[in-house]
This record gives structure tokens, sequence and C-alpha cells, in this order.
């Protein structure tokens, strides 16, 4: 094993490149310059002191760094920065309006779902994408077939591998809006399982999420 | 001993810390950026046993934004560290993982990019990393963890062995498990003429100070700690690990704050792990179940640069009346990282081995689990011969089987179906110390009516802030939200760590009598609080050591359901409920958390989480949280957690018992039981995968 480096690559790397580009955080706007191999996660911490989402894994395997982008969660250490700059974001500090809890935020106090609090960013970001997706009509692994008498084909259920996973209209009912999905406790264990609690606060989280989405 | 009033403690108080951990307003360690601040990325041996040749420091340091390159070549030396915390300062390699050097850059991209490119050059040696009860290197250590005897030996075990109507004799075997607390080691270190100053979530500040002190080889007064919130530790924050020590070095090569993260990968090598564990378990019994012997020998690895014995026979010393017993642990040294505390060491493997005898033994005997359990209660500790402060397991597993449904069980296994499941259920007993260490506190009444309680405790997710600030305010007759209760600063009245379930114990008899003393001081100041305020501070050594000597212990009844796939052998936990014995609970809601939360770590540790050791490369295979599974939401579905009341007079003023490690212990013996019932196959070597199910 003698010589052997640590890595095969050579040393023929560029040197960093910048951008500048301006991002869209919790309804204000931040002109920045960033490194082109910043992640989402990186800048909004380091640059924008947002460090309310955490590195966790830094390679989307725990769910810590989820932010809303448009709406939808992301895991932010996975997203490159550059990518998001005409995009809406929205972190946990964002998710109460003039100072006021979310009413996920909410919950999650009356359930004590959280302990050490170190997934808990990311824990409400996901549960307010959760709450959005299953408002939208998206299915999940264990969403039931429906509508009833639609057939599978036209379910859109992940069970189907050739059916696209996040396809609202594949739940549509013929010519209207896609049905909501009923988030209980197995639609929301399901939909939460990216999102990793060492503490073990599971069953306080699911608690929160349902009564919210009651 | 003085009982506090039981006004707020006792109360489903909503943890104090709730709203800044909910908005993200809570700082950990890495959330901090002082001025200046460079980024040191560490680089991990790739062999696993062998000598640093060269490191290409110069050309690293011609890349963009490279500040240094440390390594043993150009580190600075310490006065004096053991081999683990002598980081840099020796070519050897101990094992694959640790740290050879360390790249210090402007930004973290170019940091990281650096210290993938560095050449570090190796002369390897053979490695060994296979742990084997008859490994021929096998040793007696000292001591085993936490200070007790590495062996015991009470009356004849192999002749009462021999003379057993029933004798149940079996190996049982756990993985390498890594602690994995969602927030990764973290540290911002910075030096300011000889004073250090430390961002890192520890498990204690004030043992973090002592211990960088001492390696650095100054007074502890010239080192601070901070740390108000540490995203998990469950062990593996305890103790100083290599990368403080490589911040620390780093920040002084440079003369610049450094911030260096330790990544989840590198996690697996270099911040501690459970050991594996071989364990040989013989219980000899009378017809009847009661038992007349029990041995258990333990074989587990180190890493050559320091020793960490699990004691994970203790447990088999004091949980069950057989008048003839011997444990054993012996370690061996291997070119592996080095293992370290996990929620529960010694009781968590250990009895997953004991509580799965049990179950054989009560099919052996042809007795209830539960029953069997219940005639083999001591009537004092079988080690020491004390008395128990209290002991409660009997009323646990009668509660338990009462809620669970237990009742009327068909012992029979293997034979209900529930669709392709197979279901099945099972019980095992927990139990944990309860210790309690020294500590100090300092209490302060402010002239608008406030009252500040500081000692350099830690809230780790235990609720500590929230049960502080409940007994400080039942002492000092007020209100928990007049209370603010500052902790994590090792600037703050020394306190023990947060490990060992001795956390609140502990940190509470410090803050009762500190709120005691400052209560006789407004008293004698006729009740008005002078504009300065008034303040007094505790120090329970004395207390502590003086304490009567009883046998001390939380215990608790574990029931689990399970179904198991027919055809997959894929396992799933239906129902996990837990009763609890641990004196007085101080905050139900907090308290529930830390029971279940165990119960869950439990969960996984039974179904999940197994580190795998590559021989060939010398390393934990699966490192990272794709690869070593913890339980996720969809697995972890009806777990409940009760307590039955226990009022004991001999552990501290609150009457506490420790609840951070319980819920993890017996919790894998209850689910492998119930495995076992569903299927008739017994596992005894965890995880339950699906592939030792299906034949």
């Amino acid at each position: 094993m003698k010589g052997d480096a640590n890595t095969t690559y050579d040393d023929a790397a560029p040197a960093p490149i910048t951008v500048d580009l301006q991002l869209s955080v919790n309804d204000q706007l931040y002109p920045v310059t960033v490194d082109t191999r910043e992640t989402l996660l990186d800048t909004l911490r380091g640059r924008l002191d947002l460090t309310g989402a955490k590195k966790g894994c830094d390679h989307g395997q725990c769910g810590a760094c989820t932010v809303l982008v448009d709406g939808r969660r992301v895991v932010s250490c996975l997203t490159l920065t550059v990518s998001v700059d005409d995009r809406t974001i929205t972190t946990v500090e964002g998710l109460g309006s003039g100072g006021a809890l979310h009413p996920l935020q909410k919950a999650f106090i009356d359930h004590d779902a959280l302990q050490c609090g170190f997934c808990t960013p990311g824990q409400l970001c996901s549960a307010a994408g959760v709450l959005a997706e299953a408002a939208a009509g998206w299915p999940s692994l264990v969403t039931p077939r429906s509508p009833p008498g639609a057939g599978p084909e036209a379910a859109g259920c992940s069970h189907d591998p050739a059916a696209p996973p996040h396809d609202p209209a594949a739940r549509a009912l013929p010519d209207g809006p896609p049905e909501p999905v009923r988030l209980g406790e197995e639609e929301i264990r399901e939909r939460m399982s990216g999102n990793l609690c060492r503490c073990g606060a599971y069953p306080g989280i699911v608690a929160a999420i349902a009564e919210v989405a009651r | 001993m003085t009982v506090t009033g039981s006004r707020h403690v006792g109360s489903a108080l909503d943890r104090v810390d709730a709203v800044e951990k909910v908005t993200g307003r809570a700082r950990y360690a890495y959330d901090n950026a002082p001025a200046g601040l460079v980024h040191a990325v560490p680089v991990q041996a790739t062999i696993a046993r062998g000598e640093i040749l060269e490191v290409d420091v110069d050309a690293i340091l011609k890349r963009p934004g490279v500040v240094a390159a440390i390594w043993h070549g150009n580190a600075p030396r310490l006065p004096s560290a053991d081999e683990e915390l002598a980081v840099l300062q020796s070519r050897r390699v101990a094992y694959r993982g640790q740290y050879v050097a360390v790249v210090v850059a402007e930004t973290l991209e170019d940091a990281r990019n650096a210290a993938r490119l560095l050449r570090v050059e190796y002369a390897a040696e053979e490695h060994d990393v296979e742990l084997r009860a008859d490994h021929p290197r096998m040793y007696r250590p000292e001591r085993v963890n936490a200070g007790y005897a590495t062996d015991t030996e009470d009356g004849d075990p192999d002749a009462a062995l021999a003379s057993a109507p029933v004798v149940v004799d079996a190996v049982y075997s756990t993985p390498a498990e890594h602690n994995n607390p969602m927030e990764p080691h973290a540290t911002i270190a910075e030096w300011d003429g000889d004073g250090l100053t430390v961002h890192e979530p520890t498990q204690g500040a004030s043992s973090l100070r002592a211990s960088l002190g001492s390696l650095f080889g100054m007074p502890p007064a010239h080192v601070r700690v901070v740390s108000p919130y540490v995203g998990g530790g469950f062990g593996a924050k305890l103790k100083i690990l290599p990368h403080v020590v490589i911040a620390a070095l780093a920040a002084k090569q440079v003369g610049r704050p450094v911030k260096l993260a330790v990544t989840r990968r590198q996690m697996f090598a270099v911040t501690g792990y459970r050991t594996p564990t071989i364990q040989r378990v013989r219980l000899g019994a009378e017809a009847g179940g009661r038992l007349v012997a029990i041995t258990h020998d333990v074989y587990e690895q180190t890493s050559i640069v320091a020793e960490f014995a699990e004691q994970a026979a203790v447990p088999s010393r004091m949980m069950y009346a057989a008048p003839h017993r011997r444990t054993t642990h012996r370690l061996v040294r291997l070119d592996v990282p080095t293992p370290s505390y996990m929620r529960g060491p010694g009781e968590t493997p250990g009895m997953f081995a004991l509580e799965s005898a049990m179950d054989e033994l009560a099919i052996a005997c042809g007795v209830d689990p539960v029953e069997l359990r219940v005639r083999n209660e001591p009537e004092t500790d079988p080690e020491s011969g004390l008395p128990f402060s209290s002991r409660n397991l009997v009323a646990c597993l009668r509660e338990g089987a009462r809620r669970f449904g237990w009742a009327g069980r068909d012992p029979e296994p293997g034979v209900r179906r529930g669709g392709r499941l197979l279901v099945g259920t099972g019980v095992a007993a927990s139990t944990y110390p309860a210790y309690r260490a020294p500590s100090s506190a300092s209490a302060r009444a402010e002239p608008d009516g406030r009252f500040t309680v500081r000692l350099a405790a830690a809230d780790i997710g235990t609720g500590a802030r929230t049960i502080l600030a409940q007994i400080a305010a039942d002492t000092l007759r007020t209100s928990p939200g007049l209370v603010v209760v500052e902790l994590g600063d090792s600037a703050l009245p020394s306190a023990v760590v947060a490990g060992g379930s001795m956390g609140s114990a502990s940190w509470g008899t410090a803050v009762v009598r500190a709120c005691e003393a400052l209560r006789d001081r407004l008293e004698a100041a006729g009740g008005a609080v002078p504009p300065g305020g008034l303040e007094a501070t505790a120090d329970t050594t004395q207390e502590v050591r003086a304490q009567e000597p009883f046998a001390r212990h939380a215990f608790g009844a574990q029931f689990a359901e399970v179904g198991v796939d027919a055809d997959t052998g894929e396992t799933r936990v239906l129902r996990l409920l837990g009763v609890f014995a641990a004196g007085r609970i101080l905050n139900p809601t907090t308290a529930r958390s830390q029971f279940i939360g165990g119960m869950t770590m439990g969960l996984s540790m039974a179904l999940l989480e197994e580190s795998i050791m590559d021989r060939e490369f010398g390393d934990y295979l699966n490192h990272d949280l794709a690869q070593y599974h913890i339980a996720g939401c969809a697995d972890v579905r009806d777990v409940q957690a009760f307590w039955v009341e226990e009022d004991d007079s001999h552990l501290n003023p609150m009457g506490s018992k420790g609840i951070g490690e319980i819920g993890i212990v017996g919790t894998a013996a209850a689910i492998a039981n119930a495995v076992h019932h569903a299927t008739g196959v017994r596992i005894r070597d965890l995880p339950i995968r699906m592939d030792k199910l299906v034949r």
C-alpha cells in the first residue's frame, strides 16, 4: 500500500467560480455572491445567518436541512444555490407570520414533538410540505387507490412502478381537481419518513401533524 | 433529607426552550460564526494500521484559499495526551479513519476540495479487525466502565449448573452500533492570548474544559466551553474527542478562529460507538423456574490507542436471586476505531442477552415469562447484599401485563396468523442504576422578582432546563416562569456530565441546595431583594459522598407485539409498551418523551442497527444514514410508556431516578422474544434481519 494517496483526483481542479444572484427567502430579497459549488444549506446558514436548517448528514439522507422551494420540500444540502435564484424559499424562520407561531410549530410544542430540537426545523418544513402535498392530492406509497371506481390505472399509486410518483393529475377525478388525501397516522408516518429523529419523538410528531391536518 | 414541595415538580410543564427550537432560533455550536473564521477539514487515514511516510503539504498550500495544512510533520506539539487524543502527534496509524492531517482554508468549499486532494503516503501493515471470542489476544481489563469489577464470582456456579434440573446455555451477540445523534460533532475554536474558547456540543462543559486544560497544559480557567444547545448525544458527546483537539491546534497554528464540522461519514470512525459483544449466558434453574445459577461471560473489542470496556455482564449481578453467580469481561485490542459510551452502556447489550436467556428458560420450564421473573425477585441486592432503596420490578411487570393484555397468552410459538403476518408477543425486564455525582449551582434573586439558576449542566434534549426550573421554583416557592435556568457553559458553576442517567439527580440536588441557601439569605434580608440582587451557591460534594449505602436502581418491564411477514421475514413492531419504576417523575411530558425515545432506540437496535466491519479494509462499511439504518417515522407505530408511583426517600431531594437510559434497556430482548413467539425462531444475534428468519 506504500504510496497510496487519499484520492485519485489530479491537481488540475479549476479555481472556484462565483456567481452573483438574488435569493428570495422568507419574503426577503438577498443579493449574494456564491461559489458555484455552494449548497443552498451552506448559503442559508453561512451567508444569510439563517441557521435553522441543519446539516445532519450532508447527503440528503436525514432531512434535517429540509426547506420549502416554491412550496415544495427539498433537502437543501443537495440543492445548489445557483439553481434556486429565481425561486421562493421558505425556511423554518419564515414559517410563522407576524411574530406568531405557525400552527405546526404550536402543535409540536403541545405534543412535545421534539427533544434535542436539531431535526425539528426540518421536521416542521417537511410537515408544512406534507400538508400542501396532501391538499393537492398527491398520493404516497400508502395512499388508498382512489377515487373509488376509477381503477388502479387512474390512481397513480406508486405500487405501479410505471406511474409518475408525484403526479396529482393521476388522482384527479375525470374533469375535476385532484381529490385531497386524508392525512391519517399511517399516511403521515409514511410521508415523514425522510426526516430522521434520533431522540425518537415520532409519536409526538405524528400527533402534532395529525392535529393540524384535521 | 429535605423533600421539595410539589407544586411544580411533577407537573407537565411545556419544555421551556421549545419556542427557541421550533422557530430555529436555538443556536447549536455549529451555528456560530465568529468574525475572521476559517474552515478546517480533517483528513482520515486510508489504512487500518501502519505509518504515515509523507504528506504533500506544499502542493496543497498552493491551492486557492488554503491557509494551512497540518500533520505530524508540522503540527504544534502537545504537552501530554493519551494516545487517542494525541492527534497529529505521531506517524502511527492505529485505525482506518484516524485523523492524519487537517486542511484549513478560507471557505468550506476550498477546504473540502483541498482535503480531498491532499496526498498522504503510508507504509501499511497487516491489520486485525475481527472480534472473536477465542481471539488469542483476549485479556482481562483492570476494571470495566463506570468503575465496576471486571469479574465476580459467588458460590459455585459450575457445580450448580451441573446439578440444575433445567439449564439454558446460549451465546448472544450484538453488533457494533453507532450513536448517530442528529447533530454531528462540530467545534469552533478561538484563541485569545493564552485563553481558548470552544463552541462544542457536549454532554459536559465542565469536564470538557478540564480535559482541554490538561491537554494544552493550561489552567482550566483559561478554557471556556460554550454549549447551550446540544443536538442529541446518547453518550457520543460525553468526553473529549480528537476533532476538538485538531480544531484547537489548527486555531493556534493559524491564529484565527477555526470551524471544524465532523461529517456524518467521518463520525463512524472518530466519535465512538458501542462495541460489538459476544456473550455466553448460562442459567441453571429448578423445574419451577427458580434460578440456582447465572453465569455471564462477555467478549468485546477496544482499540490500540484506548481501552473502553463495556460493563455488559454487570446487570446479571443484581437482577435475579441466584445463589451461584459468575460474571466476566474480556477485551481484545484490535486495529479498530475506539469504542465508547452509547446509551445504556453495559445494560443495553447485557440485558439483551440476559433477558433473551430468561425467555428461553421460561419456555424450558413451561412457566409464563412474567411469572418467571416474579419468582426470581431478590430480597436484597444479590451482589452487595445491600437493601434496595426501592425495587418495583414486579409492580412494573404486573402493571405492564394488565395494560398490554398479557393474561391468557398462549405460549405456543409460531401459531398465530393475521393475514400474511405471524404475530407474537414478548416481555423483558429493564434496569438502570440510579447514580448521583457532586455538582454545584448558584441561585440568584433579582429585584424584579425573577430568579436565575446557573450551573454547567447540559440539556441534550432531555428537558433538563425545564425540570431544573420546576425544581428551583418549588424550592423558592415561586413559579417556573420566573426562573431562568442558564446551563451549557463551563463558566457556570461546575456540574457533572449528562451521562449515566444522573443529570437530574445530581444537578437537581445542587439546585435545591443553592435555592435553599438563597431562601435563607432572602429570609435574613427580611424578604427584600437589594438593588444588586442576592445570590447563593451550593456544592453537593459532601452530601453525595455521605449518602447512605443502598442498592439504587430503576426498573421497568417492556412488552412487545410483533408481526413477521411469513414469506419475507420482514419484522414490524406493532406495539411496544413499557412500564417503569423510576422514583418520582419530575415532568410527565418530558419523561414520557425520554422513555419513548429510549424504547424507540431499542426498537431500532432490535431490527435495524448494525455497523458492518470490512475485514479487508478495516473500516465500517455502512458509514452513513442511508446504509446504517436508524428507525424512521414509519417504523415506529404504537409506542407507549407508563410508570408506577414510587416513593423512595433514599435518593435525592426530589426522590427521582434517572430515566434517560432505562427506556432502551430490555427493548431489544422484548422484541426478540416476541419474534420467537411469532415464528418459533430464536434470534440470538442482533439485529433481527429478514435473512435470519427466512429458512
